[in-house]
């Protein structure tokens, strides 16, 4: 490949989110706009190589988007189309004049997390339209099959463009619920790359890069929003962790028998600053508490033992904040840690009727590792059984069974 | 835009409802009408008699079927409606979740497919 071609897939890799998400803020109509752009994408990937990159290769990306926008407005003969057509003329000529091309990227996050969005779609809507992804990437991410996926995705931008969702920031009073569920949807496409840590699986590498992206890129555009903030520091101290889950065998190593070696430094430092900027603004969330959890364990890098106190009190909080019994439960765990096995243990006993908690797999587990300590084997024996029958990930599966032939 | 709130709400609940709840939900949507008439929403709204008042007519192969009875039996029955102008859906959601019925029932916010001229 050559320098050029280098060049102008660099460009559209970069771009393709900005323009997408200012042409489509002007018209409403997601779908039309990704037309237009990949139409545009195409020219510039055939053109540049030939005739060399433009000054601006942004600006002439959108001019060429703009252009085949109003070719399809002028085709389409109702007065709407005219309407359409007019405006596409104004934006073209107000465009021209702008030094630089207004960023409207968060505003198409909003959109994307919409209320009057299938919150299953949110995440792939959002890493389609913001990344450029294409829907069978999104559908293997998801374990979705990719015609369904792209089915999804567009039932989601015909809604956008027919029931007038607006490309607008929510106003300030909204604001806290209205991040929730953009950082909710960016939170469940890093999950999707996260399921398995190893990679190890083809269908399910990666999308937490993406996911990271996402997440810096509303946090440079809303730096003040504590949570924001939190949930990059949250992604970043798990991904900092991704290559020591596995070991050279394939084999899962839990997170106290992980080598902090293996963590990645940059990464955590990255995390650590987010975190601290996210606990000067004063305002406290769930992921900045999920984060401040990381933090503590991270600890370990220097001291050796994670912090369990701090660990114990922070699931305290985000038990009280969201009410989840997985909080309840990692907080019995830390309570075993931090206080022994016995106080652990009877901390778990509490929430033993949650049938919540009784098709959990962590739970089971926890509770096995728990009775070993305090020395009730047959117990224990039962209660790994369980957890194996529940695991999904072979790797996870072998490392129960391990644990229960050590019984033996 | 314009958008057609279509209000639904379990009728037999409605009718059994004692007589102080039906005026004071009256008085809720005489309030949120007036909120609407004075914000410049308002385009135009009905309430409809019950369900079981209801026609309905199909033509099946140039043939005339009447139907005693509305065109689908559920378990809450189309009672109302409002057409609103507003900019935009969150707009349209806003005055959806303020309608007394909301809280009744539920409101399915649909947008107006314009005619042109």
């Amino acid at each position: 490949m050559n320098e050029t071609s280098r060049i102008a897939e660099a460009v559209v890799r970069d771009s393709y989110g900005k323009l997408l998400a200012l042409i489509a803020a002007r018209s409403g109509d997601v779908a039309g706009a990704e037309d237009a752009l990949s139409e545009a994408f195409a020219a510039a990937l055939a053109g540049w190589p030939v005739n060399g990159v433009p000054d601006n290769p942004q600006a002439w990306l959108l001019t060429v988007a703009r252009r085949k926008l109003i070719d399809s407005a002028r085709r389409d003969r109702t007065s709407h189309a005219a309407g359409t057509h007019l405006h596409l003329l104004a934006d073209e000529a107000a465009d021209a004049v702008a030094e630089e091309i207004p960023d409207q990227r968060l505003a198409l996050m909003f959109v994307c997390a919409h209320r009057a969005i299938d919150e299953a779609v949110r995440a792939p809507l959002m890493l389609q339209t913001v990344l450029g992804l294409d829907a069978a990437t999104i559908a293997s991410a998801f374990l979705v099959a990719p015609a369904a996926m792209g089915q999804r995705l567009a039932r989601a931008k015909s809604r956008i463009r027919l029931a007038g969702i607006p490309f607008r920031l929510p106003e300030r009073t909204d604001l806290p619920e209205r991040l929730g569920a953009v950082l909710d949807a960016i939170y469940a496409a890093f999950g999707s790359g996260w399921t398995d840590p190893g990679g190890t699986e083809f269908r399910r590498r990666g999308l937490a890069q993406e996911a990271i992206f996402l997440g810096r890129l509303v946090v440079s555009l809303l730096p003040e929003e504590a949570e924001a903030l939190g949930l990059l520091a949250l992604m970043l101290y798990a991904e900092a962790r991704r290559a020591a889950r596995r070991s050279v065998a394939g084999e899962y190593v839990p997170l106290d028998a992980q080598d902090v070696t293996a963590w990645d430094a940059a990464l955590i430092e990255e995390a650590e600053a987010a975190l601290l900027r996210a606990s000067a603004i004063g305002a406290v969330g769930r992921f900045q508490l999920e984060a401040a959890v990381q933090s503590a364990h991270v600890v370990r890098r220097r001291t050796g033992r994670a912090d369990w106190a701090a660990i114990v009190r922070l699931y305290d909080a985000l038990e009280a904040l969201t009410g989840s019994p997985v909080a309840a439960l990692n907080r019995a765990v830390a309570v075993g840690e931090a206080r022994g096995a016995a106080d652990g243990l009877a901390a778990l006993d509490v929430l033993a009727g949650d049938p919540r908690l009784s098709d959990y797999q962590p739970y089971w587990a926890a509770r096995a590792d728990l009775l070993v300590r305090t020395g009730a084997v047959e117990q224990a024996a039962v209660a790994y059984r369980r957890a194996i029958g529940m695991e999904a990930d072979p790797a996870v599966r072998r490392f129960l069974q391990q644990r229960l032939e050590a019984l033996r | 835009m314009q958008y057609l709130l279509l209000i639904y709400s379990n009728e037999a609940a409605m009718a059994a409802a004692p007589e102080p709840d039906m005026t004071r939900m009256s008085a809720a949507y005489g309030a949120y009408t007036e909120a609407m008439m004075q914000a410049g929403a308002l385009v135009g709204g009905n309430r409809l008699h019950r369900s079981s008042s209801a026609t309905t007519v199909r033509s099946v192969g140039g043939k005339t079927q009447v139907l005693d009875g509305p065109y689908a039996e559920t378990k809450e029955q189309l009672g109302g409606y409002y057409l609103i102008e507003a900019p935009d859906l969150d707009a349209a959601l806003s005055w959806a979740e303020r309608c007394p019925g909301a809280a009744t029932g539920a409101i399915e916010v649909r947008p107006i497919w314009p005619m042109s001229a």
